[in-house]
């Protein structure tokens, strides 16, 4: 980690250009810009627009479900002995994860903007189902791009999204992941710029993204605050989220990112393991340029995109939001890494003790709270995303254990 | 150097004529057979070549370019390979101009400075890099322009009068004119508008400005030589040298020659239209 000169605040980015630091920026093709632009004004008009902030809290409570309950993991607690835990119940939003926060927001925009048609690209398929359902809700278009491989796997999905009536397009370039999936997005969209919305699903893409994301996920963050408070009278002293593009987890991190005493982990996905193949953009990759902005990618030496694993779709990806990369230089968060064992261990663990199944994606997570929890206090306050559940996951995850469904 | 660009376009004029301006990708099918191809392009009609840097996620390129990337990563191609291709180029050719087209990653992660220096020594004139647009040009251009090479710029149909200087401003060599919305090797533009298009972009800029994205044969080329300085052609070239390929991939005896096949016709389209000679 480079010794850099620490901000007074680490909330006040991007900069006007899109830059956290060094990273960030708008990396795209020229016919994109002018929509770019477009899209950053249409924002910073809705974002001081409290009609605009009516219809989201409108929504939030009354189709998505919010706010999520904060839930003390009790038998977690006793059984691990250390921290006392708490549970961000993200899993419990309509639609099943964190995901819907975000399209909510990008939705209401794009109506704003008089958008009718609708793309997303998507790897576990958690926002290709938010996204098809808030354009059901809308009456909106919606294609939703998918590597070939992704919608091999998480064929549940792919069903919802058909029936929410939405068109999902396997994508059969490269490596048919979630990198591909965005790119075919990304091409689409320069081919129908003028009448189409392209809603991003992480912190990542170029400025206005990765902010506008981000601001639309704090309402986790905002809540755990809140809630803590209510619980324990005081902030948490730690908290937990897996990372793949990094929504999730800035979500919940950045209303403490200047609250100095609260520790913050994020984790990301090590796969097979750091030295095979894994999916830890942070842990193994170094600065670059890809979809939109700079920031830490897996590569070769000549800067080719190298191939991300993980048993989690959702986290299968060779880059991280370009947030993260600067909270990483700078030192703000400790990013750490679980192997797909780590992670299948920590489901099975906290579907027998809290009879909660998490997605793979936050049982990397539970993984590092498994390792970290039994290191604090008893009076330590740990707060752990759980970001989605894990129904999406089921047929994967018996097929791992060895078991038949049915 | 920009000067073989001026000194290329110079020599279209005074023939009355619009350049022809071909793509192809570095490494595709085999180092060797992408240098035979860029060998033989200026003798079947090529006035500029462009050069693709292979990428593994070309974000705005059709299926066709796609997968000649990946062919060429498959045999190993990279940036440090394809500068050496040129310099054995340039070592036969001193007057054609080459430019290296691709994107950002590759050429970030080599060191732009190593790389500005790399390839002018190696014999390249400027730079088309597509994920590159005004709002970064710290990043590359103006280092690239300082460095004496051209930093080509896209225009494109949403790029409008307002934004036309800003993207013209550090622009070198000449225009390049995105015909369509969308990626390569797709949608055929309406050479109407493209025409339009192209004499709108000239009232901003004295450079040559030229038009690529969807055109595929003689008459297409002739077609848009009609308004534009220059017509550049690249899917479809790499489509003419796939169909030659074998099952794996590999070169057969008919692969060079399907391209300078092709860019012959292209070249006789581009000659069939007279323009009126600079003065």
């Amino acid at each position: 980690m480079s010794a850099q000169a620490q901000p007074n605040s680490f909330r006040t980015g991007p900069d006007e250009r899109g830059h956290f630091g060094q990273f960030g920026g708008r990396f795209v093709a020229e016919t994109l810009m002018p929509n770019i632009l477009e899209l950053e004004k249409a924002y910073e008009e809705a974002r001081n627009d409290p009609a605009f902030h009516a219809d989201m809290e409108y929504f939030s409570k009354h189709y998505i479900g919010r706010p999520s309950p904060l839930y003390f993991a009790e038998r977690m607690t006793e059984h691990l002995g250390g921290a006392k835990i708490y549970f961000k119940r993200e899993e419990l939003n309509h639609t099943g994860a964190h995901k819907v926060n975000n399209v909510l927001g990008q939705i209401l925009l794009a109506r704003r903007m008089g958008k009718k048609r609708i793309i997303a690209e998507t790897g576990a398929g958690q926002h290709g189902v938010a996204t098809a359902t808030l354009c059901a809700r809308f009456g909106l278009d919606c294609v939703v791009y998918m590597g070939a491989v992704d919608v091999e796997r998480q064929k549940p999905n792919v069903f919802r999204m058909n029936m929410l009536g939405a068109k999902v397009v396997p994508v059969q370039s490269g490596t048919k992941t979630l990198k591909d999936a965005m790119n075919e997005a990304l091409r689409d969209w320069v081919t129908n710029v003028s009448d189409t919305f392209y809603c991003i699903g992480t912190v990542a893409g170029p400025h206005p993204y990765p902010a506008m994301v981000r601001d639309f996920q704090c309402v986790i963050g905002n809540e755990t605050r809140e809630q803590m408070m209510q619980a324990e009278g005081r902030l948490p002293d730690s908290l937990v989220a897996c990372i793949g593009g990094g929504s999730n987890a800035i979500g919940l991190f950045h209303p403490f990112l200047d609250d100095k005493d609260v520790e913050i982990y994020g984790v990301e996905a090590a796969g097979h393991g750091l030295s095979g193949l894994h999916a830890a953009s942070l842990t193994g990759g170094r600065p670059g340029v890809l979809h939109g902005n700079r920031t830490y990618l897996l590569m070769n030496q000549d800067g080719q995109i190298a191939d991300a694993h993980s048993i989690s779709a959702g986290l299968d990806y060779p880059g991280i939001g370009p947030e993260h990369a600067w909270l990483h230089e700078m030192g703000r968060v400790q990013y750490i890494s679980a192997t797909d064992e780590e992670a299948l261990e920590a489901f099975q663990l906290c579907s027998r003790l809290e009879g909660i199944l998490p997605a793979l994606e936050p049982s990397h997570a539970l993984a590092k709270v498994m390792e970290l929890a039994p290191q604090k206090p008893k009076d330590h306050l740990m707060v752990v995303n759980i970001s989605g559940r894990g129904d999406k996951d089921l047929f994967q995850i018996a097929e791992h254990l060895g078991n038949q469904i049915v | 150097m920009t000067q073989r660009i001026e000194a290329r376009f110079q020599k279209c004029r005074a023939e009355g004529r619009a350049a022809l301006v071909t793509y192809v990708m570095a490494g595709d099918p085999d180092p060797e057979t992408s240098l035979e191809i860029l060998k033989s392009l200026p003798k079947a009609g090529a006035d500029i070549v462009e050069f693709g840097l292979p990428f593994t996620d070309p974000m705005a390129d059709g299926p066709a370019i796609q997968a000649a990337g990946l062919r060429a990563l498959k045999v190993g191609q990279d940036t440090v390979k394809t500068l050496d291709l040129i310099r054995r180029f340039r070592a036969e050719d001193q007057d054609t101009p080459v430019i290296l087209m691709g994107y950002f990653n590759p050429i970030f992660v080599y060191g732009v400075d190593r790389f500005l220096a790399d390839a002018r020594q190696a014999g390249v004139d400027g730079l088309i890099v597509v994920d590159l647009p005004p709002e970064e040009d710290d990043e590359l251009c103006l280092p690239a322009l300082k460095a004496g090479l051209a930093f080509i710029r896209l225009a494109t149909p949403t790029t409008d009068d307002k934004r036309l200087p800003a993207v013209l401003a550090n622009t070198a060599g000449f225009v390049y004119y995105v015909s369509i919305t969308g990626i390569t090797g797709a949608a055929t533009p309406d050479f109407g508008k493209v025409a339009t298009a192209v004499e709108r972009i000239k009232r901003h800029t004295p450079l040559p400005v030229v038009v690529g994205f969807g055109v595929k044969s003689g008459a297409h080329a002739a077609a848009v030589a009609q308004g534009a300085d220059g017509v550049v052609v690249g899917s479809a070239l790499i489509d003419a040298l796939k169909g030659t390929l074998d099952a794996q991939d590999r070169a057969t005896a008919g692969s060079v020659e399907a391209v300078t096949k092709l860019v012959k016709e292209l070249s006789e389209g581009v000659r069939s239209v007279a323009k009126r000679a600079a003065a």
